[in-house]
């Protein structure tokens, strides 16, 4: 593979007994060195991480255990969406806060969708809201309020999902919440009344 | 008619520029690199539309693992000892200083207090397996119970460095009640703000987060 010494062939002949001096090529065989880089350009491109970690920023709300009850801003029922999440991805929800035992209400389920799933139901409640203030039943400042309730047998992944569509749908006000034996209840009914399943 | 003499021409080609151009490549690559950070488990974090990168310095990681176990670790080298030594008086483990230093030099700690001085006391090559078999931090709902070591850990880590990020980093099945110790505990030392790692995905076109994205790039 070395390069042919061209240079010497143009030299005239010497005398008996003068020794030849072999003019050496200062052309170099680049391939073995090429190699090497090449292997270490792999060996880069492997460990690498060119994609960063991308993070999602989350505000749990202010506890202060020095505000008093009736300081707090209470959300309204008509402006209230609460989401359940529970076993198997399944998103159950309802209208309101659920606060009042004696008009119990209507859970449906649904699941995490792109269309006909849970994003259209919160933009259906945006909605809604924004009727009622035009109407004039809630004040201005009134916003839709999602309440988020993970249940125990929920996954991370479905709480990064609901969190990721109140930014899809640009919902400003949601907090997550503890679960309550009351809406523990509402899933069961509600699974009761799907078949059981 | 006499033959046409092709030149014969020699089938060598110069590699000069090939390798040049290797070379550029790897110098690239030898400054792009960032090493993956040794992980103690494989998380697979889910996927969320937000676009916010990790911040390079001063991150605290808490690590969830599909198991629920909980791995907690700071980036800086440097607070990592301050670390260690805090724990240590608050905790009276009675660390020597090479359990220190190899706590300064190692990644991440998925071990309950009473056993992190064995874990520590072990040749480095030997912690990474060791990790794989960690029960993970204690951790609980309440700061005030003693066995929320998580507790003990922020709480040294901010007394360190006050300029910690949290962020956390759970797996896409880790169940809801785990990540709930860890966010309760954060919201006991008053951390009301901290970030989820997630991977990227695209923005579902018709919804509002896409109207302000294509607005956004309007401008």
């Amino acid at each position: 593979m070395a390069e042919m010494d061209t240079s010497s062939s143009g030299g005239h002949k010497k005398g008996p007994g003068v020794k030849k001096s072999k003019k050496l090529s200062t052309r170099i065989d680049l391939t073995p060195m090429c190699d090497l880089g090449f292997l270490l350009i792999t060996f880069f491109m492997y460990t690498t991480t060119m994609a960063k970690p991308k993070t999602m920023e989350i505000n749990m709300p202010y506890k202060d255990p020095n505000i008093k009850e009736q300081d707090q801003t209470k959300i309204k029922e008509s402006e209230a969406l609460t989401i359940l999440l529970s076993k198997n991805h399944r998103v159950y929800y309802y209208e309101g806060i659920g606060s009042d035992p004696n008009k119990p209400p209507d859970v449906k389920v649904t699941y995490f969708k792109p269309s006909g799933g849970i994003r259209d139901e919160i933009i259906a409640k945006e909605q809604k809201v924004a009727q009622l203030r035009q109407s004039g039943q809630l004040l201005p400042k009134d916003e839709m309020t999602v309440l988020i309730k993970p249940d125990t047998n929920s996954t991370y992944d479905d709480l990064v999902n609901i969190l990721d569509e109140m930014s899809i749908s640009d919902v400003k006000t949601y907090a997550i919440v503890d679960i309550t034996q009351v809406d523990q209840d509402f899933i069961q009914k509600t699974e009761q009344a799907n078949g059981g399943k | 008619m006499p033959k046409v003499k092709l030149p014969r021409k020699s089938t060598n080609i110069d590699m000069t520029a090939m390798c040049d151009v290797a070379f550029l490549l790897l110098t690239f690559f030898m400054l792009a690199t960032k090493f993956k950070p040794d992980e103690p488990v494989v998380v697979k974090t889910p996927a969320s539309i937000s676009d916010i990168p990790l911040p390079d310095a001063d991150v605290m990681l808490l690590t969830i693992d599909p198991k629920g176990r909980i791995f907690f670790s700071i980036d800086n080298k440097n607070f990592r000892k301050s670390l260690i030594d805090n724990i240590d008086q608050y905790k009276n483990l009675g660390l020597t200083e090479a359990e220190k230093n190899s706590f300064a030099i190692g990644s991440s700690v998925g071990f309950p207090f009473n056993q992190l001085k064995s874990f520590l006391a072990t040749p480095p090559g030997d912690q990474k397996k060791l990790e794989e078999t960690a029960p993970g931090v204690p951790a609980d709902t309440s700061v005030d119970n003693p066995n929320n070591e998580l507790a003990a850990w922020i709480r040294s880590a901010r007394n360190t460095n006050p300029r910690l990020r949290i962020c956390i980093k759970a797996d896409q099945d880790a169940t809801y009640p785990e990540v709930q110790k860890v966010i309760k505990t954060l919201e006991g030392w008053k951390i009301f703000k901290f970030n989820l790692i997630t991977n990227l995905k695209a923005v579902p076109p018709g919804t509002a987060a896409y109207a302000l994205a294509q607005g956004g790039a309007k401008k």
